[in-house]
């Protein structure tokens, strides 16, 4: 951490998500680089982000929410019985 | 409709394309796959734009129904869920202007974009700091290096949904389309006509909040680190 770098880790901190898609203009991409290469907290911290983007895709079976399938299946059934998709059979 | 031979799919793997092409036959199964391969994603992108999951529900099966009439003029110009996703909006959007219409309603979408920001600002010095203004006061309690098993204990996963269902519904349908289920962002722009910058920060505000929550769990007893 020094007292010359011209971003802020308040304002990194806002733009890890961009700054990881390489969405950033290359000189505030430049800036950004520059900042993590002298603070070991920022470094920690969009690693941090990153395996939290990994963490969220391993969660995906407890995230998926099954929608009550009976329903939609009366939904099939109705239009199967009316003819279902008469052009092509 | 006449029984025909169902082509023989998995339908558990097959991809979409697969799919469409058994579901225009009239197999039960495909659509089976459809339904648990989407509905959960609808269900919350259903709720960004009405208020309740009874009437969420109501818009996801409208838009089985609608994509079930409409198949035959389907021509998959566009991605099967792209043109599921905006029949499903579509709905959504009309059934939120009519409950807005009959029910004081303030829209969802009201202050998530100013929702504070990604860490709490206590945590930075001040601006008028004379030596570090908007550095870290402390940094972040270090867990990066956890391995990877750690990531996928159950009360890790737990403590994500919890966070992921905390969220505004807008950031909540952006980060299960982008980081669970892996859209490219044109797709959740397209699907939510949403602009790249918009998309882009309700996505940010929505991971910031689940790396607070992680770093909240594993602060809490270091030995998990």
């Amino acid at each position: 951490m020094t007292q010359d770098l011209d971003l802020s880790c308040k304002e990194l901190v806002e733009l890890v998500t961009a700054y990881v898609e390489g969405a950033l203009p290359t000189d505030e991409r430049n800036r950004f680089d520059a900042h993590l290469t002298q603070c070991p907290d920022c470094v920690e911290y969009v690693a941090q982000f990153c395996r939290t983007i990994a963490a969220i895709g391993l969660a995906a079976p407890e995230l998926e929410r099954t929608p009550p399938v009976t329903g939609l299946l009366r939904v099939f059934r109705d239009w199967k019985r009316v003819g279902g998709n008469e052009g092509v059979l | 409709m006449p029984e025909i031979a169902m082509p023989l799919i998995d339908p558990a793997r097959a991809d979409d394309e697969e799919l469409l092409d058994a579901l225009r036959l009239g197999d039960e199964r495909a659509y089976v796959a459809l339904v648990r391969r989407y509905g959960g994603l609808m269900q919350r992108v259903a709720l960004n734009y009405v208020r309740t999951p009874a009437v969420a529900e109501e818009v996801v099966q409208e838009t089985w129904c609608a994509v079930l009439t409409g198949l035959e003029r389907f021509e998959g110009r566009a991605a099967l869920k792209t043109w599921l996703f905006r029949i499903l909006t579509n709905r959504a959007k009309t059934r939120g202007q009519r409950e807005a219409r009959t029910v004081p309603f303030s829209s969802l979408a009201g202050d998530e974009e100013g929702d504070g920001p990604s860490v709490d600002p206590d945590r930075f010095l001040p601006a008028d700091h004379p030596h570090w203004p908007g550095h870290w006061a402390a940094g972040p309690t270090q867990w990066s290096a956890v391995p990877h098993e750690r990531l996928l204990a159950r009360e890790v996963r737990s403590r994500i949904r919890c966070a992921i269902d905390g969220l505004p519904e807008r950031q909540q349908a952006v980060i299960v389309m982008r980081d669970v289920e892996g859209w490219p962002p044109e797709e959740v722009c397209e699907v939510l006509a949403l602009s790249e910058g918009n998309q882009r920060v309700l996505l940010h505000r929505a991971r910031s909040r689940v790396r607070a929550e992680l770093e909240r769990y594993f602060a809490d007893e270091p030995e998990r680190v």
